[in-house]
């Protein structure tokens, strides 16, 4: 991922690059495979889905609603950015991925190729 | 290519690293007494509390709960969050192959003592992108103001 934006301070660029890994889940099944990943406080606009080749990266950033002068007493999530990336294999028809984001779960619905979907070969007796 | 290594989140290195995290997250805090109710680090789900003067803010990052069921109660101080995510993985599909399953589902309770100027009877709750926000606000009484000088 190439970043063109002029860097001013390390640290404000270390602090972008800390994320946090999102749980997720993975199942597949005949059609293709389903990934759920979980990113509370991620809006639409702050989530990123890139492909490049055969890896899946997933991105956000989270956009807490706080309101002025809010001191922070007792925080466990500390890190506001998730990021996760997967391998994926080439059955995979990567341009038909379906991507939904609801209630900060990410659902990623990835259908296999067409022609990759299993088949029954029939045998034949001569 | 070394960085490609340390930056895959099953191998030997992610694994080090999750345990270093595991372990600033015991030791970190040390000495200071904590909350009767506090609970162990990583537990889910997570939850930050900021305050303002006239108010007190809690976030619950709890993704994928149905808003309708979740139940904040205060009784005497006491703020007590919980809900219920029900797993979206297919069960007895014979079909379904499940490679990994990092996220919980079950019923959850987090409990936080609010503070005594806190207005029970001015408390709100949102649910939005999955963090459930809390707001409590203090009695007037309680709240800065600024006194003018003759």
């Amino acid at each position: 991922m190439s970043d063109t934006k002029q860097v001013t301070r390390a640290g404000a660029e270390q602090e972008q690059q800390r994320a946090v890994l999102p749980a997720v889940d993975v199942f597949e099944d005949t059609t293709g495979i389903t990934v759920l990943a979980d990113m509370p406080g991620v809006p639409k606009d702050q989530l990123e889905i890139k492909i490049e080749g055969d890896a899946l990266l997933i991105e956000g950033s989270v956009q807490p609603r706080t309101p002025e002068g809010l001191q922070a007493v007792y925080a466990e999530v500390r890190v506001p950015r998730y990021r996760r990336s997967f391998t994926l294999s080439r059955e995979l028809d990567t341009a038909r991925i379906d991507a939904n984001l609801k209630d900060g779960v990410l659902t990623l619905r990835i259908p296999k190729q067409a022609h990759a979907q299993p088949r029954r070969i029939a045998v034949k007796s001569s | 290519m070394y960085e490609s290594i340390l930056n895959h989140p099953n191998d030997l290195f992610g694994q080090f690293e999750r345990l270093r995290r595991e372990l600033d997250d015991v030791f970190g805090v040390s000495g200071s007494p904590s909350s009767i109710r506090s609970v162990a680090p990583g537990t889910v789900p997570a939850v930050n509390v900021g305050h303002t003067p006239t108010s007190v803010e809690i976030y619950v990052f709890a993704p994928g709960l149905d808003a309708s069921k979740v139940e904040v109660t205060v009784d005497r101080g006491v703020l007590r969050i919980s809900g219920e995510r029900t797993s979206r993985i297919p069960a007895d599909d014979v079909n379904v192959h499940v490679y990994t399953r990092e996220r919980g589902a079950g019923h959850f309770t987090r409990a936080i003592s609010l503070p005594d100027d806190v207005d029970p009877g001015r408390i709100n709750a949102t649910y939005r992108d999955g963090v459930l926000q809390v707001s409590a606000t203090r009695h007037e009484s309680a709240q800065p103001k600024r006194i003018t000088v003759q």
